[in-house]
């Protein structure tokens, strides 16, 4: 096989690869690198324990009986032959966990079990446990629920119409969930200076995360009153909060999450679950070990994908393309709860202006709730439907003004060091080095506009587009003044090094990050670092791997408590040296006098020294985002402590008669600060390349309006892993990526997020290529086929050449947004409040 | 609703005979997890759409979610613990390792299994034979491409070839 076995030590790297050294920052011999993840060998060897792994001795199985309805109160739950039937152990409904629970605090609208109402087919209404899954199934089957129906709402459009009846008994008014409504300048003078003015309207069906990984929860509540959790969560912080809050009186600190590796998240595992806490519950009631292991169709119905949004954007710009003004609507298509809703609404408005500057900008977004699986945060959480509307739109405007798309943007680039309009503070700014890569390999000058004909018939086109991302939420999901990471080190006397840290593996990494930084921090292998993580139990707490916050924030943090550590190891080697601990080198698993290399010892011996000297020693680091000057009500979603920027160019190939189309390659660039482990930040990249080329050509988490017996019911057209769809080996392209490093301040060595960002240009530019090989826009993703083609109809026909929902009176919801809060831009002398805003309760920091 | 009764049966795993009594209506997938304690096989639809279940039947890859126990009893099956020799990865192994072809580390067992099976048949396969031999293996996190490179670089080394990925694949262009 070519591999002698010193090759092969287990957890060791490979280390005469010569391509490991191949690095391009020759002072860094981690950094950049491209060392195996730490828990490489596990996942290759099937070794890696997912929750559904995981087995106890005693164990019961848990089934959920969900709601067959839309939209009903439960007039009685009748669940006795269920529990007189063999090996039933337990039965539960809403009334054993009366207190409601949600992710964020302003939405607490969930219940472990529905208690007096279902909201969408899927809602979980009983659990039950018995000795085996199959009697847990079968006893489901014998469970009778009366349902009093009510009104099923299925859109924007009927929410806005119908005030009566509500899903919810909280938010604005009827199904409506939020509104907002804010004006950062002026827009009236914005669009009076436009030379050029465009309205559009685009739709961005739902689409769903799709993990490999079937959620699963094992629970145990002991002997002693203490309970434990297992899950596949992406959040054990949050799930942690969201137990203690249900299972009161059991006291947080009896409550112990154990967040294990994740297959696949994407932020479907974000959320605080139904099952996770009808679990807990479970075991405490029946004294036993619970497990449930959700199928692939219970997936669907926990969802929290990405939201159908509606969008309507009018845009001016100067003849050279500068925006002058933004005036953009977004109408979210919510499901049944609230979820990261309220974060997700604002999202669709935030980061239109950390691309390109936006003089004048008005956002206005409004949810509703209809009667369909609530949607949350998908990788790009709330940005990526606004992103299509405006890259298509600029693309549109570089067409009326016969600019180049790519010369327009390259123009008008946000400079680096600035506020935006909205108060978000950008640090380092890639976005036109991105560009250049990405038009300079495509060729983009000269084969943009050609048309080129494929042997098969095929018209061939070239799109542009481009994205910004945040490295993590500015606040947390909670209000709190505490650190949003925190990462503690134990060093011991065998050299070992271990890092406690609360934050998630969800396969981008993050355990490996950990060991990356510290050990390029303290000169050691990596690989020989010990990551204990996401324990609420025995680690710091890391809010979760959501919103691409783990690289900068645990990494951060993971940072101060090495940088400390090694602190400590100096002062103790200077001692024992007689050297000046400022001359001191860690690295090699040495430490070493700079100016006299021979003259050190192993890392081992140096931790000996030090702990002789201090005693045992262990160090910690936090990580608290920098404060956003946004000040305004809302203005706390948006800002981050960083902004990834992304460019691509996608090359398709269109049949004109049939609106078929295929991707054979794609440019992506991505500017990411820096490259933290080189394979990895492009694995990131490529699966952001392959997840935004599903959402474009045909992934969608769309309804059938069914009707039965007169009460209407949406359920998931295709709630299957393979007919869902998602692209498999055959329609993934060739990709070119380009890692643009442009480091910032904010970010451990420069870092900043990966991943997310590069998901953003796919649709867009997908679009853009067609409507450059075809003539023909489509106005909604996804674009599938059968859009292309009804737009090549249309143009044929002598109609407008697009494929999109109406831009007339009867496009979007008619909604009263109520006054804007207005805002000064920052070149208006603006100091980030809104002056017309009603003065707020200073909240006390807890 | 009582209990149905099991059969008790030997099966071939990675060489080596488990005895094991089993409910007879019970999938490969479910006996290999829930009864022979072998994890390392996953499962994403139970529908036979998802293909992280795929395992080895006499050398061929098929899918242990749609494949009864009781028909693989008397046959050798291989699962993804048995590709290791020891403390040796597997080639495809390493190069996953190597390249970060397993991400969440979920579909890596059942494209294993299924490009271990390609490789015995086509100890040099083209990029399009790569696709086409893992075209039933869903991934969500890699986009695939790390795998390709994987499978092209433990194909070059188990033919002797002192192969190493490509700058482009490791660095970006």
């Amino acid at each position: 096989m070519g591999l002698d076995e010193s090759k092969s030590i287990p957890g060791v790297a490979r280390p005469d690869a010569p391509w490991r050294h191949d690095a391009k920052k020759s002072e860094l011999n981690v950094i950049g690198k491209a060392i195996r993840k730490i828990d490489a060998r596990s996942k290759v060897s099937g070794l890696t324990k997912f929750a559904d792994d995981l087995t106890l001795p005693r164990m019961l199985h848990m089934k959920l009986l969900r709601s067959t309805v839309a939209h009903a109160l439960i007039k009685s739950i009748d669940v006795h032959k269920a529990r007189a039937m063999s090996g039933v152990k337990g039965v539960l409904t809403g009334q054993d966990m009366p207190i409601p629970f949600g992710i964020l605090p302003v939405s607490q609208d969930e219940h472990a079990l529905c208690l007096d109402k279902v909201r969408f087919v899927g809602d979980p209404i009983v659990a039950v446990a018995a000795l085996t899954e199959e009697q847990a199934w079968d006893a489901c089957r014998l469970i009778e629920v009366e349902y009093e129906l009510l009104q099923t709402i299925g859109s924007v459009h009927e929410a806005a119409a119908t005030s009566d009846p509500r899903l919810h008994d909280y938010g604005v008014r009827g199904n409506i969930h939020r509104l907002e409504n804010l004006e950062f300048g002026d827009l009236q003078d914005g669009f009076a200076r436009a030379e050029h003015v465009r309205e559009d309207t685009f739709f961005f069906e739902g689409n769903t995360h799709l993990p490999m990984e079937q959620h699963a929860t094992l629970a145990h509540f002991d002997k002693d009153g203490k309970l434990t959790i297992w899950s596949s969560t992406q959040t054990p912080h949050y799930l942690h909060r969201a137990l203690a809050r249900v299972l009161h009186p059991l006291p947080a600190h009896h409550i112990r999450v154990i967040a294990c590796p994740n297959g696949g998240g994407f932020g479907g595992k974000s959320d605080p679950f139904n099952h996770e806490i009808a679990a807990a519950k479970m075991s405490m009631l029946t004294g036993r070990p619970i497990k449930i292991a959700l199928t692939r169709e219970e997936v669907f119905f926990c969802h929290r994908g990405r939201h159908p949004v509606l969008m309507r954007s009018k845009m001016g710009v100067t003849k050279t393309g500068r925006i002058t003004a933004l005036d953009f609507q977004a109408y979210l298509d919510g499901g049944a709860y609230g979820s990261y809703g309220t974060a997700s609404t604002f999202y669709t408005g935030a980061l239109q202006t950390v691309t390109y500057p936006v003089e004048n900008y008005h956002f206005r977004g409004a949810r509703f709730f209809t009667c369909k699986a609530p949607c949350g945060p998908k990788r790009g959480h709330g940005t990526v439907q606004p992103r299509f509307a405006i890259e298509v739109q600029l693309d549109k405007i570089a067409c009326d003004l016969g600019l180049d798309p790519a010369e327009l943007r390259l123009q008008n680039l946000a400079p680096r060091d600035s506020l935006t309009a909205n108060f978000l503070k950008i640090g380092s700014m890639g976005l036109g080095e991105c560009i250049q890569k990405v038009i300079d390999g495509s060729g983009w000058k000269q084969r943009r506009g050609q048309r080129e004909i494929t042997a098969d018939g095929r018209i061939r086109g070239l799109g542009l587009a481009c994205s910004s991302y945040l490295s993590g939420a500015g606040l947390p999901i909670y209000w709190n003044g505490l650190p949003h990471s925190g990462v503690q080190l134990k060093l011991d006397r065998s050299g070992l090094v271990t890092v406690f840290c609360g934050s998630t593996d969800i396969g981008q990494g993050s355990d490996s990050v950990l060991t990356w930084i510290v050990g390029e921090v303290l000169g050691v292998d990596p690989l020989g670092i010990r990551v204990v993580t996401s324990d609420t139990d025995l680690t710091p707490v890391d809010l979760g791997s959501y919103s691409s916050r783990v690289t900068v924030m645990t990494g951060n943090a993971a940072m101060q408590a090495a940088e400390r550590a090694r602190e400590i190891i100096a002062r103790g080697v200077a001692e024992h040296l007689l050297v000046p601990s400022s001359r001191l080198v860690f690295a090699d698993a040495r430490v070493f006098d700079s100016e006299d290399p021979q003259k050190g010892m192993s890392f081992m011996d140096a931790v000996i020294a030090a702990e002789a000297r201090f005693g045992t020693i262990g160090t910690v680091g936090s990580y608290t985002p920098p404060k956003s000057p946004a000040k305004f009500r809302g203005g706390g979603v948006g800002p981050s402590p960083s902004y990834s920027y992304s460019a691509a160019v996608v090359e398709v190939e269109v049949d004109p008669l049939t609106g078929i189309y295929r991707v054979p390659k794609v440019w992506m660039a991505h500017d990411i600060g820096r490259a933290l482990n080189a394979a990895v930040a492009m694995g990131q990249i490529e699966g952001s390349v392959y997840m935004g080329l599903g959402e474009a050509m045909m992934e969608e988490m769309a309804y059938r309006d069914r009707s039965h017996k007169g009460h209407r019911v949406f359920v998931h057209k295709i709630p299957s892993l393979l007919e869902y769809k998602s692209p498999s080996t055959m329609e993934m392209p060739d990709v070119v990526t380009y890692v643009v490093e442009d480091p910032d301040k904010n970010g451990p060595f420069g870092a900043k997020e990966v991943g997310q960002g590069p998901l953003l240009p796919m649709m867009p530019a997908i679009a853009n290529a067609v409507f450059d090989a075809v003539g023909v826009r489509v106005d909604e993703n996804p674009i599938s086929f059968e859009k292309v083609f009804a737009a090549l109809q249309s143009k044929k026909e002598g109609k407008d050449a697009r494929f999109g929902p109406s831009a007339g009176a009867d496009g979007v919801p008619q909604v009263d947004f109520g006054d804007s809060l207005k805002i000064k831009t920052p070149w208006q002398g603006g100091d980030g409040t809104a002056w017309n805003e009603p003065k707020r309760e200073k909240k006390a920091a807890k | 609703m009582s209990e149905p009764n099991k059969v008790l049966a030997t099966f071939h795993v990675n060489s080596e005979p488990h005895e094991c009594a089993f409910a007879p209506h019970k999938t490969l997938l479910e006996v290999l997890r829930e009864d022979l304690d072998l994890c390392g096989t996953k499962h994403g639809c139970e529908l036979g759409e998802c293909g992280a279940c795929t395992v080895q039947i006499d050398g061929t890859p098929v899918l242990s979610c749609l494949y009864l126990g009781l028909d693989a009893v008397g046959k050798q099956i291989r699962t993804v613990e048995g590709l290791a020799n020891g403390p040796t990865l597997h080639p495809l192994q390493d190069a996953f390792a190597d390249l970060g072809a397993a991400q969440c580390g979920y579909c890596t067992p059942g494209i294993l299994m299924a490009a271990e099976s390609l490789l015995q048949a086509n100890p040099s396969p083209s990029r399009d034979e790569i696709k086409q031999g893992l075209a039933g293996n869903l991934c969500r996190c890699t986009g695939y491409l790390k795998i390709f490179e994987a499978v092209e670089l433990a194909a070059a080394r188990m033919r002797g070839e002192d192969a190493e990925p490509s700058k482009e694949s490791i660095y970006g262009s």
